[in-house]
């Protein structure tokens, strides 16, 4: 991923910037520039999600790519926050800890790294309510 | 008058217990955790480093107090793993708390006392009037290299505080430092664990820095041991903090809270910081609070802290973020072989 890519979804990625309809009320994630119900009578606005949700639903990833082989067996789910919106994440738990409908809030957390030498690439993640 | 605003900790939940450790490298584990008075210690999942830590804390914060992340003037992250050499831990957490882009922010670097160096200098641009409120971090994933005295104890955790003017929940009545150049401690540029000096470290080291700074604290104040309620000093180990706390005359009983090496372990620049965030978790108006750090290199620092009103009014909901000892529950216990994966000791290809 290039620097300037990752960067312009910073604001996302850190702290789920998301947009909203002024006219609808309805919240998207990632952030749309057009709501597709109201159409050219919707007016949308930055929008800070509040980061907490539920699991939707969830796999066990036991066989990954190289860039997260090292996190094995590791959970990663439909997440929807209670704004509305959906978005796939990482749940850090243990495989048991899991469950549908289970209550989740966002935590900062390391993403990944362009190699040994490139920068690191952090963002949110999800962890169970307690 | 300058205080602390508000502020928040954070530990991971992994750990792993001195007797693995010392079954491994064929120690008697009742004897080191003997001598040290640790038990366990925290270990970052695979995925934290000081940046998400120091994040983590600094929303910790900004949960119990809204405060708006505008005002936030400076931020000073102090730690000895910053997980870049060249760009700052600092940027990341002002994004990640919406206090961009009207700030200035650096990184510290004070072995384990850089987090008390970064508070006193959002007190003095707080003071100046530079800034409204500055935030200040002591955070780390510390390093000791496998086998080495360290690895027993070097842990993972930090504490963030909002220093300002506005109601503060805590006042800073005085600081003082008691700096040296004295090589306890060291880490050479490109090199992954520190050195030490072993023994050295002990009385050239901790004592004469500790003690030091804070005989000055009682010289400038005109106080005394008994005119505080708590006492917080870096702790290594156990043994350190309470030999060194006896040696001035404080008691066990005003150590108690803060001494949270036992089970938490040395977070190095987050140390004596989360010791003052444990000890506030349970501060009432009026307590009075004595805090001096401790950095190899080699140098401490030494406050007077006096908890306000603010503590208990509308203004702050402590219970909005887990106190330190809700964040030392509910551990995960791992191996020596996780162990060494969640801290990259050992090489993948």
């Amino acid at each position: 991923m290039s620097v300037a890519r990752f960067w312009r979804k910073q604001p996302q990625r850190y702290n789920l910037i998301g947009t909203s309809c002024e006219t609808c009320g309805r919240a998207f994630f990632p952030p749309r520039s057009f709501c597709p119900e109201c159409r050219r009578d919707g007016k949308i606005v930055d929008h800070a999600f509040a980061g907490t949700g539920h699991v939707v639903t969830f796999t066990i990833i036991r066989t990954a790519s190289e860039a997260f082989e090292h996190l094995t067996p590791y959970v990663l789910a439909i997440v929807e926050l209670d704004e509305g919106a959906r978005l796939t994440s990482q749940i850090v738990c243990t495989i048991d800890e899991v469950s549908i409908g289970m209550r989740v809030k966002n935590v900062f957390r390391k993403l990944g790294s362009d190699g040994e030498s490139g920068p690191l690439y952090y963002g949110t993640k999800f962890i169970p309510v307690k | 008058m300058v205080g602390i605003v508000t502020y928040g900790a954070y530990i991971p939940r992994y750990r792993i217990r001195i007797g693995e450790i010392a079954r491994v490298w064929g120690a008697n584990a009742d004897d080191i955790s003997g001598g040290l008075g640790v038990f366990e210690k925290s270990v970052p999942d695979l995925d934290e480093d000081t940046i998400t830590i120091s994040v983590e804390a600094a929303r910790n914060a900004l949960q119990r107090r809204k405060i708006d992340p505008d005002g936030i003037g400076a931020i000073y992250v102090g730690s000895e793993s910053h997980p870049y050499a060249v760009k700052p831990t600092a940027c990341t957490v002002g994004e990640a708390v919406g206090a961009t882009p009207v700030m200035t922010a650096a990184d510290y670097e004070f072995a384990c006392k850089a987090g008390t160096a970064a508070v006193q200098t959002c007190m003095g641009l707080v003071k100046s009037g530079m800034i409204r409120y500055g935030m200040a971090i002591g955070a780390d994933v510390a390093q000791g290299a496998p086998g080495d005295a360290l690895e027993y104890t070097a842990a993972a955790g930090g504490a963030a505080f909002v220093i300002g003017n506005d109601d503060p929940i805590a006042v800073i009545n005085h600081t003082c430092s008691f700096t040296t150049d004295t090589p306890d401690f060291w880490r050479r540029e490109g090199q992954s664990f520190p050195r030490h000096g072993g023994r050295f470290t002990g009385d050239p080291g901790y004592f004469k820095h500790v003690l030091g700074a804070a005989r000055m604290m009682f010289d400038q104040v005109g106080t005394v041991p008994s005119d505080y309620d708590y006492a917080v000093f870096h702790q290594p180990n156990a043994k350190f903090p309470q030999r060194v706390a006896g040696m001035l005359g404080f008691s066990r009983e005003q150590l108690a809270p803060g001494l949270v090496v036992p089970t938490l372990g040395n977070t190095y620049s987050g140390a004596s910081l989360v010791g003052l965030a444990a000890t506030l978790d349970q501060a009432k108006p009026g307590d009075r609070i004595f805090v001096t750090s401790f950095g190899s290199g080699a140098g401490s620092d030494a406050f007077d802290i006096e908890v306000t009103d603010a503590i208990t009014s509308d203004l702050f909901t402590p219970g909005a973020a887990p106190t330190v000892t809700e964040l030392l529950s509910d551990p995960i216990y791992l191996d020596y072989a996780l162990y060494a994966k969640h801290k990259g000791k050992i090489v993948m290809q």
